[in-house]
């Protein structure tokens, strides 16, 4: 099953969805054959489009609406806090190449403030699935509820067999004493290389795959803060409104404190290139990632192997 | 258009411009610019469009889209006097019992969607066109926009894109009342040659006098303009239309009288009959 097969199989099932995109079709170029008028482009316009797709949710419509997740949150911003946000309305945002995915585009290209966007408007619900098959396994529950969605969509195959989907709680892949890595979206795949690293060092490593984070998984979050030991977040985002400060947030509502290792992009922009070498540059293999853990926990001077990195196919 | 029926949407747009001026004191609202679309909003509910209080959830009425949405006090005042608002609802203007304030929102019966945020309904207008097409459904789907409004990219990239799609059920209609908030529409950013712009983009175009019912009567009769474009109505209006005191100026958009001032205005609405807006009363001051 693929991305354009879960669509095209939930639209001849429930005429309510509509695709539609602002000419962004790397994942869905055989839905218009298929759909028909059910297939809407309107070309290069992210605000018309959500816009639109605003007034098809008013007739009963459930837009599934596809650009890149970049142009979307920031260009149709006002669109989608506006006519999406205010008016509480079931579009399903897909963006496409979010974080470090869109790799040798550069700065302009970098949806790197997309979750903390997204999950500042009310009523939206933000979601950064590890990869394809963590998708797969959220977006018929996504499309099925009633809120306004966005989805930073992944389609990097699995490394890791997931377990089924519930709405609103996290993945807890494994539980540790020593430190607990909490992410999403596609660093998933790296800081599972980094657990293995640190577990054949002896340490005892806890990570989380966040899933939702809007809604968060509260429960889960303070689960690992009651453990007491290093949290480690880690996101191919702004260290501003991500899940850093979602678990700020948290820690501060029930008046806790906790020792956190934030892995973020710091108030710049990272540099572009193919994947593995972004990745590389901005410390975010699951080399680095061990690496940078294990000076946290004050072993500087353990050393850990490169693993290959999948790049990423180019998609417009 | 008959006579009587000319009198009395004549009659109903003055009960409207009553309710306009009447908001426009403990708090005030935007008088100008609901003015002059006092009349084109009075024919459109009263006359054109098939949306009434009873059949607001039915998916073959007619849409009408207030994208300049500040002129609520001729949507709601409109909305009064063909009962799908409750007149007592007018006395909590501004307050936070209830939702009337000076933008529109889908707490008021008969608005198909908030705005306030100029350029948002052409787009959202045309989600509702694509959808009522794609049902095989009739409706007219009408947005009214500011000439200021025009300002807004969004506006046009609507255009572009229910020009592309060939939507021929969307209408899209200008208060061309020759004013942004603060000052004249061409003294800022030149709207004209008007027509042609919206010709350029792919629509089907006319120009009417928008305070004239027989007029409007003719232009939305003859929707859809073609098969394959959508339509423009330019409607030619006055801000402040009605009030001789404060026509066509540029600091009588939002306005804020004392309880004295609106029973003067009152009066002055009263003594105006329609002969008497003349060309005079077109020229910008």
């Amino acid at each position: 099953m693929t991305y354009e097969e879960l669509i095209k199989e939930t639209a001849l099932a429930d005429d309510r969805l509509v695709v539609m995109t602002a000419e962004n079709r790397a994942l869905i170029r055989n839905l218009p054959a298929v759909l028909g008028p059910r297939f809407i482009d309107t070309g290069i316009t992210e605000q018309t489009l959500i816009g639109a797709a605003a007034g098809l949710a008013l007739r009963g419509r459930i837009p599934v609406v596809h650009a890149l997740a970049t142009f979307l949150t920031l260009r149709a911003f006002e669109f989608i806090r506006t006519d999406v946000g205010i008016g509480q309305l079931p579009v399903k945002l897909s963006g496409f190449v979010p974080g470090f995915l869109s790799d040798g585009n550069g700065p302009t290209h970098q949806a790197i403030e997309d979750v903390s966007l997204m999950r500042g408007i009310p009523g939206m619900t933000v979601f950064a699935p590890a990869d394809e098959a963590d998708m797969l396994a959220m977006l018929p529950a996504i499309w099925a509820s009633p809120a306004p969605a966005y989805v930073r969509i992944n389609t990097r195959p699995a490394t890791y067999e997931h377990a089924p989907f519930e709405m609103g709680k996290a993945e807890i892949v494994a539980e540790g004493t020593d430190v607990t890595i909490l992410t999403y979206g596609m660093l998933f795949e790296q800081t599972l290389v980094a657990r293995e690293l640190l577990q054949a060092q002896g340490k005892s490593v806890g990570l989380v795959n966040l899933r939702s984070l809007k809604p968060i998984d509260e429960a889960a979050l303070l689960d690992v803060v009651r453990r007491g030991s290093l949290i480690v977040t880690v996101e191919d985002h702004f260290i501003t409104g991500g899940l850093y400060s979602i678990l700020a947030e948290v820690l501060l509502r029930n008046q806790l404190t906790a020792r956190v290792l934030p892995l973020a992009l710091e108030e710049r922009w990272y540099r572009p290139g193919r994947l593995s070498a972004v990745l590389e540059h901005e410390g975010f293999t699951g080399q680095h990632i061990a690496r940078r853990i294990a000076e946290a926990l004050g072993e500087g001077n353990a050393s850990f192997a490169a693993r290959p990195i999948l790049e990423n196919q180019f998609a417009e | 258009m008959i006579e009587s029926k000319r009198d009395e949407l004549a009659a109903l747009a003055l009960r409207v411009r009553e309710h306009i001026v009447r908001l426009s004191t403990d708090g005030g609202c935007f008088t100008g610019a609901s003015l002059s679309c006092a009349d084109l909003l009075v024919y459109l509910y009263a006359d054109c469009l098939n949306v009434r209080p009873d059949n607001l959830t039915d998916p073959t009425r007619d849409y009408l889209f207030l994208s300049k949405g500040h002129d609520v006090p001729a949507l709601y005042g409109t909305f009064v006097e063909l009962g799908f608002l409750d007149k007592a609802r007018l006395a909590q203007h501004l307050s936070t019992d209830d939702h009337i304030y000076w933008h529109p929102n889908r707490h008021v019966p008969g608005v198909e969607f908030h705005s306030g945020s100029l350029g948002h309904l052409p787009s959202v207008a045309l989600g509702v066109a694509m959808d009522c097409r794609m049902r095989g459904q009739d409706n007219k789907v009408i947005v009214i926009t500011g000439d200021g409004e025009l300002n807004e990219g969004t506006v046009w990239e609507a255009l572009l894109v229910a020009s592309a799609h060939q939507v021929n059920n969307l209408t899209l209609v200008v208060d061309r009342n020759q004013f942004q908030a603060n000052v004249a529409t061409e003294d800022l950013i030149p709207l004209e040659p008007l027509a042609p712009k919206f010709e350029a983009f792919g629509c089907e175009v006319r120009r009417i006098d928008g305070h004239d019912f027989a007029q409007l009567e003719d232009a939305f009769s003859a929707l859809p303009f073609s098969q394959t474009k959508p339509s423009v109505i330019i409607c030619d209006t006055v801000r402040g239309r009605g009030l001789p005191s404060i026509e066509a100026r540029a600091d009588r958009w939002f306005c804020n009288f004392s309880a004295e001032e609106v029973e003067e205005l009152l009066r002055e609405l009263h003594s105006q009959e329609a002969t008497t807006l003349t060309s005079e009363t077109l020229t910008v001051r």
